[in-house]
């Protein structure tokens, strides 16, 4: 029977596992989603609907946007939001472009010391850099840039290099070397090497890397907390924090505040999905 | 730090070498191993009367053994500790078994199930610290409502104000937040190994357990490894949604403290206990040193008796 389920797709037994595995992933799916959505369609609600039938769908008696208008009226969103958007586009940026120039770099020619930075870089993959706060906090403000957006890019640019150096090296690594060599056969700079035949093959690669380095950059509490506490520049995780630890008790607003923070990453995650997941199990971070 | 080889006087100065090395290097080293080594360094002085002086060991010895330090210290320890034994008890077993759902051969929507079950690991931590928050909250009663409605509605509490539950709640959200890093991981690995394995076992007369335990296991341990090595790193550096949801006393009488919050009430203040710049780095060193040992434990036993089974 072991032997034969495999040529027998449609056989009683096997329809009954597939029954089951279908029914624990849904299951799990709802678990994974039901918290999200109750938040989501009780944040379009009044107050009285909340508390009343908190798993209803809105509807036009109970519908609101009350809290929005809250949220958006005490508290600067579009500053938050805008100054996310910087830090995180800004540092992703350059975590690319300098650790791409680093991983050619380390790959391709061999120097002494090469190996001391290779094992540098990646210590940093396992080592968390919010260990040497104290020191980046005394440094931030010895340079005046303490509650600055440029502190927040900075230690971001030294948190993302070491998974983009080690990623784009294994990626370097299968380039053939052939290419090179043409390309220096004909007295081609290495520069140019780098930026016109190494940096176009390198994109799939980059853009698995700028996956992995944006969102921990977009979700972050710790550096905007320590380094850039001010209200001008709050990123949104910091923002939405310190407006539901406000207005705890608005609920009306709290869910629309925990909404707002939402809704904008499901809908690029929902865009890039497909890129994420395939970067994710592509092996890149084995 | 780069020497470029001077020997070779045919060759000019490798000054590409220093353009494309040079910027990565100088913002890393600035601002992430300087920083650490800083720490560490620091961790051994101490502020008396506004100077700084060097002190050894003692700020160690201070956290591990005075009243007013070891007490919270172990506190943070050992609740870290269960923190960690949840995620690796809870989160990895599910992540494994959703992971080996996913992967059965020709499954209707595996893509679908993959994206939505990933999706609250993609949102930051406060949000889902608030979200728990809220779900959890007996004021709103949703959860109580839950589990009225299939019967276990006497078992409710507010888990998360309870000395005795707030941790493990806490450590449940994570759980909940993260088993997505897990299935994935392991998912690609399982889609990696090749037909021709399974099919041979199949052929040779192994049921599907069979083939999961001694064909499929000992071929994802590497990644089960990674995996939990990665949870452990993360579980020592957690901060985030102890913060968001209990502050930074992580409150009630410390019941949710890890050493992130540990670390930061240190090296912050908090109510009237100043805060300290080298107390904050020993504890700084000492997360560092638990976080070195965990991963050196990795490198060195668990990845080499791995080896065995790999081809």
């Amino acid at each position: 029977m072991t032997f034969l389920k495999g040529f027998l797709p449609s056989s009683p037994r096997h329809v009954s596992k597939s029954v089951t595995v279908h029914a624990i992933l849904l299951a799990y799916t709802v678990i994974a989603l039901f918290p999200i959505i109750i938040v989501i369609i009780n944040a379009f609600k009044t107050r009285k609907a909340i508390f009343k039938d908190p798993l209803g769908l809105p509807d036009s008696d109970s519908f609101t946007l009350a809290g929005f208008q809250e949220v958006l009226l005490r508290s600067d969103f579009g500053l938050y939001s805008w100054n996310s958007l910087v830090v995180t586009l800004i540092a992703v940026g350059l975590v690319l472009l300098l650790g791409a120039m680093a991983a050619w770099a380390l790959t391709e020619y061999k120097f002494r010391g090469n190996f001391i930075i290779t094992f540098l870089f990646a210590m940093g993959i396992m080592i968390p850099i919010r260990l040497g706060t104290v020191s980046i906090l005394s440094l931030m403000v010895e340079l005046n840039l303490a509650n600055t957006l440029t502190a927040l890019v900075l230690v971001y640019i030294a948190q993302g290099l070491p998974l983009a150096v080690y990623i784009l090296s294994e990626f370097v690594r299968t380039i053939p070397k052939e290419l090179t060599e043409a390309a220096r056969c004909d007295a081609v700079s290495e520069y140019k090497i780098f930026f016109c035949i190494i940096l176009p093959l390198l994109k799939p690669a980059m853009a698995t890397v700028a996956v992995f380095t944006m969102i921990p950059i977009w979700n972050d509490l710790w550096f905007p907390l320590i380094l850039a506490p001010g209200e001008d520049t709050r990123t949104i995780t910091l923002g939405v924090q310190q407006f539901v630890g406000q207005y705890v008790t608005n609920w009306n607003s709290v869910l629309s505040a925990l909404t707002l923070a939402i809704v904008p990453v499901l809908i690029l995650y929902t865009i890039f999905s497909r890129q994420l997941i395939r970067g994710l199990t592509s092996g890149a971070v084995k | 730090m780069i020497q470029p080889k001077h020997q070779d006087e045919k060759k000019p100065f490798p000054w590409h070498l220093i353009v494309f090395l040079t910027p990565a290097l100088l913002i890393y080293g600035t601002f992430s191993v300087y920083p650490l080594l800083d720490t560490l360094f620091l961790s051994l002085f101490g502020t008396q009367q506004g100077q700084s002086t060097f002190v050894g060991l003692q700020n160690f010895i201070t956290l591990v053994t005075d009243d007013n330090w070891s007490q919270a210290f172990w506190n943070a320890l050992i609740n870290n500790f269960k923190f960690f034994a949840i995620h690796m008890l809870i989160q990895n077993p599910i992540g494994l078994l959703l992971a080996v759902l996913l992967s059965s051969p020709k499954l209707r929507l595996s893509g679908t199930y993959r994206t939505l079950i990933f999706m609250p690991t993609m949102l930051s931590v406060v949000i889902i610290g608030f979200v728990w928050q809220l779900l959890l909250s007996p004021i709103w009663g949703i959860s109580e409502n839950f589990l009225y409605s299939i019967g276990l509605g006497h078992y409710f509490d507010a888990w998360l104000g309870k000395e005795g539950s707030a941790l493990i709640t806490l450590s449940f959200i994570s759980v909940w937040q993260f088993v997505g890093i897990p299935m994935m991981l392991i998912y690609a690995t399982l889609l990696n190994i090749p037909d021709d394995i399974v099919d041979a076992g199949v052929v040779d007369g192994a049921n599907p357990l069979q083939t999961f335990w001694y064909i499929k296991l000992p071929l994802i341990l590497p990644t089960i490894a990674m995996v939990s090595i990665l949870t452990f790193v993360a579980n020592f550096n957690a901060f985030e949604l102890i913060y968001a949801v209990k502050g930074a006393l992580a409150g009630p009488n410390f019941s949710t403290d890890l050493m992130g919050t540990f670390f930061y009430r240190t090296f912050f203040g908090f109510q009237l206990q100043q805060g300290s710049a080298s107390m904050g780095a020993a504890v700084a060193t000492l997360m560092f040193l638990i976080i070195l040992v965990g991963v050196m434990l990795f490198l060195f036993f668990i990845q080499r008796r791995i080896q065995r089974f790999q081809f």
